[in-house]
């Protein structure tokens, strides 16, 4: 019989500790659903959305009640809409509209690819799906978007950067009613990838199959308590801790990944092996640094404890599923995460701490509440940033800053549920107008003599 | 297949009669029982086999997890899989 130390950790795990699966994410391509005629193509995506993902949320719910794991969101994400809108000569705002709708019909919480690829330059449709991001995610309330602006192989493309960072606080402005709500939906990313199942950055990418699942599996609150028995372990023993319970974690994304891709009929992608917090309390990334012994998150040290657990996580993670890929490691948004959010109210933790620690772990400058009176070209800036710590060292990175327009540093926006709320941080507003106006491409960086 | 039901709350009589009885009516088969009463938190974890099931997993685990709610006590209901999957290489 199965142990009986086993059966009660995993329940513990689950009733205690926050275990959970994030998401079920399934993946649509939309290439045969391009047409010249808007219409006629927007008819074609919504069948296809609906037709592939009807079952969706059913299955989800099936599989939560047979394991006893909760799925804490089901969601949908597409072949970007640049692409599939490129032939029509009209705005694309009607495909954000589709999407919305067709989610709605579906019963998923989000559906990402409202996107564009435009790490070395514009194609038809590129440019005009960016200008109509500001007005897609204030006409819907489901539909995510994001824009890749930057590789490794490309280098960054700075005009992209400069239109991003206007997109961003017209984003903010036209949702200036809704908490500014429309900047939280909108991620820039560097060496963004295909099979990303976390929102709102996720997109189905044009080398995936027709239709596809991908998981990601969470457990801060696993990996805090796992770490808190040990109070006296120096780090290897931290560190093969966290491998273990990543193991753990990762297996039950694996059996869901794969029952769900069964009860689909759809092939099983990747599993993402991410610690993604939520503001659920003993839900927090944070709260696991601070338990390998930081007397608050963003102090000297944070850097360090992020790396090792970020390592950790993946290495415990590889050996436990089929395929890995999606973001894969330690996510750090501070509205979502109770930690993040005390550290950044209490002062230690500050916006250049945070765009070091994305330089060792999974995403990048993720939820943060800007001062409203940002400029479009620092934004630009922190954008420009970010990109060129993913460019350089072959990571992802993103940036979703939100400008709080009317706000000031100290105030509050809230979001509620996975979207938590954020205290609005410092921002350093000297211009970086000049270099950002000048427009062009940052070159792609050298592979070798690395130093 | 196999599934889990683990029973944890405050000691009563008649705690392991009434989740037998209600395995008994959707035939799932009772293979193995492990339970402990430590001071007076009672702990059981029960093996049951569900192929010959007349109903549905679902009606089971609603059934057992009323059963825990009317007697105060934690029931979950779980296929063996998840932890074979978390605790096995």
């Amino acid at each position: 019989m199965l142990n009986v130390y086993d059966i009660l950790e995993t329940i513990r795990m689950i009733q205690d500790e926050c275990l959970d699966i994030r998401t079920i994410t399934m993946g649509i391509s939309l290439m045969d659903c391009i047409d010249s005629d808007i219409d006629r193509a927007c008819d074609k995506v919504y069948e296809k959305i609906t037709r592939c993902a009807g079952k969706l949320v059913k299955v989800g719910e099936e599989i939560e009640k047979e394991y006893g794991i909760p799925i804490i969101n089901k969601r949908i994400s597409v072949t970007p809409i640049a692409i599939v809108s490129a032939a029509c000569n009209a705005s694309p705002v009607k495909f954000a509209l589709t999407m919305e709708k067709a989610a709605k019909a579906c019963g998923v919480n989000l559906i990402g690819g409202y996107s564009a690829l435009v790490q070395k330059g514009f194609s038809a449709g590129d440019e005009r799906l960016i200008r109509s991001i500001p007005e897609a995610l204030a006409s819907t309330s489901c539909v995510c978007s994001s824009v890749n602006i930057g590789s490794t192989k490309t280098g960054i493309n700075m005009d992209a950067v400069k239109i991003m960072g206007q997109i961003v606080r017209e984003s903010a402005e036209a949702t200036v009613d809704n908490q500014c709500f429309g900047a939280a939906k909108l991620v820039v990313f560097c060496n963004a990838v295909d099979d990303n199942p976390f929102m709102a950055g996720a997109f189905h990418g044009v080398g995936e199959p027709d239709c596809i699942i991908n998981v990601g599996v969470s457990g801060p609150g696993v990996v805090r308590s796992a770490l808190a028995k040990y109070p006296d372990a120096d780090i290897n023993e931290l560190a093969d801790i966290i491998k273990k319970t990543a193991y753990k974690i990762t297996r039950v994304g694996q059996l869901v990944g794969v029952r769900a891709s069964e009860k689909l009929g759809v092939p099983f992608g990747i599993v993402d092996l991410s610690l993604a917090p939520t503001p659920a309390v003993g839900d927090s990334v944070a709260y696991i640094l601070e338990e390998m012994g930081l007397e608050k998150c963003g102090c000297a040290g944070t850097t360090a404890c992020l790396a090792m657990l970020n390592d950790a996580v993946k290495k415990g993670g590889v050996m436990a599923c089929s395929r890995i890929g999606g973001l894969s490691g330690a996510f750090i948004p501070v509205s979502e995460d109770a930690g993040m959010i005390a550290a950044a109210e209490s002062g230690s933790l500050l916006i250049e701490k945070l765009e070091a620690m994305t330089a060792v772990c999974s995403v990048g400058l993720d939820m943060i509440v800007i001062p409203g009176d940002t400029t479009a070209e620092v934004i630009s800036g922190i954008i420009a940033d970010e990109a060129a710590i993913g460019m350089v060292n072959c990571k992802t990175t993103a940036v979703r800053v939100i400008p709080a327009i009317g706000c000031k540093e100290g105030d509050v926006l809230d979001w509620g549920g996975l979207f938590g709320k954020g205290p609005v941080m410092k921002v350093n507003t000297n211009s970086p107008a000049k270099f950002i106006s000048r427009g062009g491409q940052i070159p792609a960086p050298l592979h070798s003599l690395k130093n | 297949m196999k599934a889990v039901i683990t029973v944890i709350g405050k000691d009563a009589v008649g705690i392991l009669a009434k989740v037998s009885t209600i395995c008994a009516e959707t035939n799932a088969n009772v293979i193995e029982v492990t339970q402990s009463v430590l001071q007076d938190m009672f702990a059981m974890i029960m093996l049951v086999d569900i192929t010959k099931m007349t109903d549905d997993f679902v009606v089971l685990q609603d059934k057992l997890t009323a059963l825990g709610d009317s007697l105060g006590l934690k029931i979950h209901t779980m296929h063996e899989d998840i932890f074979n999957s978390m605790h096995r290489i």
